[in-house]
């Protein structure tokens, strides 16, 4: 009897702890959202937020200090949008590709083949532009220097594109075979097929993939500090591709181990990573609802 | 008059399908030909002497220091997560604290890299005192891995069929019995499987430990304890090749094809025992 009823208590305990570690998720993006929040606030003492958003010059060691975000947001902003123009198309074909056309075979070294492209480490992939991708399109393109914003857009467009094609593959895969069928009786070509019924039908899921692919490209960080040459200058028209930018993530990165602790340029890099997290909160959080459409379609 | 010949639905077929060839073949070519190139680069330089050398460039400092940093990042998150994972789905009734949670997991999971290491300074670094170490980089990396392990976790724990659950119930045992008894048993290998996804994922990270355990030193670099900064082979990979010039150019790519070979072998692990794991196990 008293061993049964001190079973109880522990099993009651062990219950509790699993309770809680059931929310552990949810407290710890509440934690992060409040740590980077309590060290961000502080700039506020060294500059206003109108300075902070809109000035044109990042220069937090000069004297005085200026904060200005606009050229390292234009720049992350430039990166992320060239790695989608490359990585978007390329990446939905891909993935229409895998689940509508390619024989079995295919797709037996395809998809474990983008799956293994999505583990090399970011590092990895801004080693390979540092010292062979960007030295040879230098040379190709007749640049002076080899670290440039459209090569963080390359490097990072082979980076997302795994992201983008495995999940619009499970949004197209989930397209009722129904759908297809009905098409090809009525006479459709495969690829009509695929045009105007399967891929307008993976629609959600296919917007999901995307925005998943947008967030994993702002948030990169190894890649883009090692090769867009890490200038705070605001990048000016379609040329701004082919010169050197400096993104959220590599000021990051690149500054915090030079701050002090406390200093005004310490609390603009948390303000930094606090806007960083409030994009991937924004793109994740309809990600997520755009998948739960399609799942709630697929059925 | 028509001078082209009519675009049928057949002909824009064979385009399309010719353009979707391309597309597949661009997004694994280039990368898979680049990483041939670099192991290529690499092979020259690679040998037992640099993998177990101390001195500047040798690697069994940063092969070390990355070992000691998974392993730590594993045992810290493995209970936390598969807790998470047995509460989802064992303990939870599906309903709106079940969405948040996999909201919050869905998140969890974006949260930037570099965030991570933006609040594991501010967390464990400054506010728990731990400074720059390793025990700061494995909390660090074990939250950033922490939810693909409650997902790999969750997905193994439903995969073991109710009727065992039921059999366990109709024989008297209370929940936790069961889970401890019947259900965790069955789900161990796919949990053991996430895990060491996830300490693949942990081994190649770079940005989260950038200011939480990272250094490079030449003097003193292993880890006597807990709190003391370690080198890891991505941050060397970093380093040497944006900072120290006086490194062979060789040794550069021959690290680089090290750090890979690491992480693509803990993913092929992973798969082997996954494979493995399932012929063994039919329901």
């Amino acid at each position: 009897m008293v061993k049964q009823r001190a079973q109880r208590g522990w099993e009651w305990l062990i219950e509790r702890a699993i309770q809680v570690a059931g929310a552990v998720a949810i407290i710890f993006v509440l934690m992060i959202f409040v740590f980077l929040l309590r060290d961000a606030l502080p700039v506020f003492k060294a500059t206003t937020a109108r300075e902070l958003l809109a000035g044109k010059d990042w220069l937090p060691t000069a004297e005085p200090p200026r904060f200005g975000f606009l050229p390292l947001v234009l720049g992350s902003l430039y990166v992320t949008i060239g790695a989608l123009a490359l990585a978007m198309p390329l990446g939905l074909a891909c993935a229409a590709f895998i689940s509508e056309v390619a024989p079995r075979w295919m797709k037996e070294v395809l998809k474990p083949g983008v799956e293994v492209l999505a583990t090399v480490p970011s590092v990895v992939f801004g080693f390979l532009g540092l010292l062979l991708v960007g030295p040879w399109l230098a040379d190709v393109l007749n640049l002076p220097v080899g670290l440039f914003a459209a090569l963080g857009s390359l490097m990072l467009a082979f980076m997302a594109m795994p992201t983008i094609v495995s999940v619009s593959e499970d949004a197209i895969r989930s397209v009722p075979a129904a759908l297809r069928e009905n098409s090809l009786a009525l006479g459709a070509t495969q690829w009509q097929t695929i045009w105007r019924v399967v891929l307008p039908a993976a629609r959600s899921g296919i917007i999901a993939g995307v925005l998943l692919g947008v967030g994993r490209a702002i948030g990169e960080t190894m890649t883009v500090l090692m090769v867009t040459g890490n200038a705070a200058v605001i990048p000016e028209g379609l040329k701004g591709l082919l010169r050197p930018v400096r993104t959220l993530t590599a000021t990051i990165a690149g500054e915090m181990g030079e701050t002090v602790v406390g200093s005004p340029h310490y609390h603009a890099l948390f303000a930094m990573g606090l806007i960083l997290f409030l994009i991937a909160f924004l793109t994740n959080t309809i990600a997520d609802a755009a998948i739960r459409r399609s799942g709630r379609l697929g059925r | 008059m028509r001078v082209l010949p009519r675009v049928t639905p057949r002909i824009s077929q064979a385009i399309a399908f010719a353009l979707l060839w391309m597309a597949a073949l661009m997004v694994i070519l280039p990368v898979t030909a680049l990483l041939v190139v670099m192991f290529v680069k690499g092979r020259g330089s690679l040998s037992w002497s640099l993998v177990t050398s101390t001195e500047a460039g040798g690697l069994l400092a940063p092969i070390v220091g990355t070992t000691a940093l998974v392993t730590l990042t594993a045992v810290i998150v493995a209970p936390v997560g598969v807790a998470a994972a047995i509460y989802l789905s064992e303990y939870a009734r599906a309903g709106r604290l079940v969405r948040l949670i996999r909201l919050a997991i869905v998140n969890l999971a974006g949260v930037p890299s570099v965030v991570y290491g933006l609040f594991g300074l501010a967390l464990f670094v400054m506010l728990l005192h731990f400074g720059r170490c390793l025990l700061a980089g494995a909390c660090t990396m074990a939250l950033l891995v922490l939810p693909l392990v409650i997902t790999a976790a969750e997905e193994a724990l439903r995969q073991v069929p109710r009727r065992l659950r039921e059999a366990s119930f109709a024989l008297g045992a209370t929940r936790w019995q069961t889970v401890r008894r019947v259900v965790l048993p069955n789900a161990l290998p796919g949990i053991i499987t996430g895990l060491i996804l996830s300490v693949g994922r942990a081994a190649g990270e770079t940005a989260p430990i950038l200011f939480t355990a990272a250094f490079y030193s030449l003097t003193d670099p292993f880890p006597k304890s807990l709190f003391d900064p370690i080198e890891v082979l991505s941050y060397r990979l970093f380093v040497i090749a944006t900072e120290v010039p006086r490194i062979e150019e060789g040794e550069k790519w021959a690290t680089a094809a090290v750090l890979v070979a690491l992480v693509l072998g803990l993913n092929a692990l992973a798969v082997i025992a996954r494979a493995r794991l399932r012929r063994a196990r039919r329901w």
